[in-house]
């Protein structure tokens, strides 16, 4: 007992510091080092969320004020011209579909094809890895300069602006989006499913098209519907390519409305009428988007490994 | 024969036709992938060979003289890319600094158990909203709410520090300054996401060793942790700059699209994007060829950057 005590005490003596000493000593300002970083680590937090909520805030009271003033015509009526009250958005709700069917036409065949090299056929050779690096790539070309592409490539050729014009431009931001989705789907795939078709005899083809894609259909039902939220939203690569229509456009030939540059038209529009219907229509695109991006998150959910 | 061998015979025959068919369809279906993965190098060599053939008069008039040039007269054909090439940097730049000391930030509290997961995930689902809205709903809100909110705090900036450069001119409703702090929210959830993605993928033994040697949470975050996602961190921050060089909307409403170059931030200015989203609806001839040479140049510099955040992040998922 006494000599348990003994070796205690001299224990705690071996450095020559009195009990707590050490800790008080240093943790003082430790503690203070570690709540100032987390006090600045949580007004960051408040900083990045306070634009958000204001936007969301604008978008409602402005927005929905106006959707529920004429309720049924701003979804039936063509814009207004300057001076004119009422009005509404038909045209671009109309054209903003088409031109991001038009896109995902055009990029959905293209990504999936592309995804099932690198994935299947590639395997990480140099080429794969090339396309990898051409994909992320591709993803940060500024969209503008999709715009001047299928402006040069589409406009000048066809001598006119058209809605064609503005889903070649979507196309080309939305196809990295859908190679790197279904790449995702393509490797979460077992190993064993690859063996058992090598197994019974399949040839790539067959596996690849009646077992292997519609198990990763999740995947590429997701990146179909993230590419499309983001082009849903575009404005610069449509300025040039489907331009504008005061007017419900009669064919894919044609310059075609969108919602997106009914928003920039009218947000830098001197008349108040114009200045509302921005709002309302940008509410609709951001619901648009919000409603695609909650979709697409219930669909990976679904998966068939 | 006997009648056995010849079936045999036929069933092999049969089957090789059969088999044969199949085969073929594998080989197109390999070649077709081929020929798509290819291309999508060969959009980008195309995207930039369309530039390139349309601002070639363009290039061939001004030369390399068309960088330095702070000229843009329609009436006189004479056209160059200095205002929007300063604009387009600056902006980015100061764009740069407050989104990253923001963003990273954001990025530790997402990566910490600060507060239980049942919060966090919200939160990281709010700030993932950001990226989700489009750029021209941005612009209008600065125009509407933003620009007229901070206007005040920026009057009183320039009378306590009128006599710095930056700072030297009366805030204009339009300004560089402003477009700034607007693209900086938008780069954010690109900064926030992968720099809490290579926070996360950090070995759990680091920070267990550094607990174990007793370090506190932030000792262990600001020696140990975030060094060690440091590429990661900094691959983000050059994606975020190639998305705040190219992003148009948002600059082209309200950077004011003045052609001068201005000391001050608080003047209005252009970017590169910009003034192609302004003038290019009017534009013919050589005031074309001339955006299209300025979009060569934009498409120069953000695939510059963007090759580099792509060196950058796989270094890091390499040592990962």
């Amino acid at each position: 007992m006494s000599s348990s005590n003994q070796t205690d005490q001299i224990n705690s003596n071996v450095y020559d510091i009195a009990p707590g000493e050490f800790d008080q000593g240093m943790t003082q300002g430790r503690k203070m080092f570690g709540n100032v970083m987390t006090g600045l680590v949580l007004s960051c937090v408040a900083i990045a969320v306070l634009p958000l909520a204001s936007i969301l805030f604008m978008l409602l009271s402005n927005g929905l004020v106006r959707l529920f003033q004429d309720f049924p015509s701003v979804f039936t009526e063509l814009p207004p011209p300057p001076l004119v009250d009422g009005g509404g958005f038909r045209n671009a709700i109309t054209g903003t579909l088409l031109t991001c069917l038009l896109g995902a036409l055009i990029s959905v065949p293209f990504g999936v094809l592309t995804a099932i090299y690198t994935v299947e056929f590639g395997q990480g050779n140099k080429l794969s890895q090339f396309v990898r690096f051409c994909t992320n790539v591709l993803s940060g070309v500024p969209s503008i300069i999709a715009g001047l592409f299928a402006y040069g490539i589409v406009v000048l050729a066809m001598g006119t602006f058209s809605a064609i014009a503005g889903g070649v431009a979507l196309s080309v931001l939305m196809m990295p989006i859908i190679i790197r989705t279904t790449e995702e789907g393509l490797k979460s795939i077992p190993r064993e499913v690859r063996q058992g078709l090598v197994g019974i005899g399949a040839t790539n083809f067959q596996g690849v098209s009646s077992v292997i894609l519609p198990a990763s259909l999740p995947f590429v039902a997701t990146g179909v519907t993230l590419a499309l939220a983001r082009a849903a939203g575009e404005t610069a690569p449509l300025l040039f390519t489907a331009l504008f229509n005061q007017y419900d456009s009669r064919g894919l030939r044609e310059p075609i409305a969108t919602l997106s540059v009914l928003i920039y038209n009218y947000a830098i529009a001197p008349y108040k009428n114009q200045n509302e219907l921005a709002w309302a229509a940008a509410l609709i695109v951001v619901l648009l988007i919000l409603a695609i991006s909650i979709l697409a998150r219930s669909l990976t959910s679904k998966k068939i490994y | 024969m006997t009648p056995s061998t010849i079936s045999h015979q036929e069933t092999l025959i049969e089957s090789s036709q059969k088999f044969n068919a199949p085969r073929l369809i594998d080989r197109i279906f390999f070649w077709l992938t081929v020929a798509l993965a290819v291309s999508v190098g060969l959009i980008l060599l195309w995207i930039t060979w369309s530039l390139l053939s349309i601002a070639f008069p363009a290039i061939a008039e001004f030369n390399i003289g068309f960088l330095f040039s702070q000229v843009w007269n329609p009436v006189e054909d004479a056209y160059g890319a200095l205002p929007q090439i300063y604009g387009t940097i600056v902006s980015s730049i100061v764009a740069l600094l407050f989104a990253i000391p923001l963003g990273v930030g954001v990025a530790v509290f997402l990566s910490e158990n600060f507060l239980p997961r049942k919060i966090l995930t919200p939160i990281a689902f709010v700030i993932e909203l950001l990226a989700a809205i489009p750029s021209v709903v941005y612009g209008m809100w600065g125009i509407f709410v933003f620009i007229p909110f901070i206007l005040p705090g920026l009057q009183a900036i320039y009378g306590t520090f009128g006599w710095l450069p930056f700072f030297s001119t009366q805030p204009s409703t339009r300004q560089l300054f402003a477009t700034a702090l607007v693209l900086a929210i938008m780069i954010l959830p690109t900064i926030i996401a992968i720099s809490r993605d290579s926070l996360v993928s950090t070995p759990p033994e680091l920070r267990q060793g550094a607990y174990g040697l007793g370090a506190t949470r932030w000792e262990t975050l600001t020696r140990v942790l975030v060094p060690s996602a440091l590429s990661g961190i900094i691959g983000s921050i050059m994606l975020a700059l190639g998305r705040a060089l190219g992003e148009t909307m948002a600059a082209a409403m309200l950077i004011g699209n003045s052609n001068r170059v201005s000391a001050s931030l608080f003047a209005p200015a252009s970017t590169i994007s910009a003034l192609i989203a302004n003038q290019f609806g009017e534009a013919s001839g050589l005031q074309r060829s001339a955006l299209f040479y300025e979009a060569l140049i934009l498409m120069i510099m953000t695939l510059l950057v963007n090759m580099l955040a792509e060196v950058i992040v796989n270094r890091f998922q390499q040592v990962e």
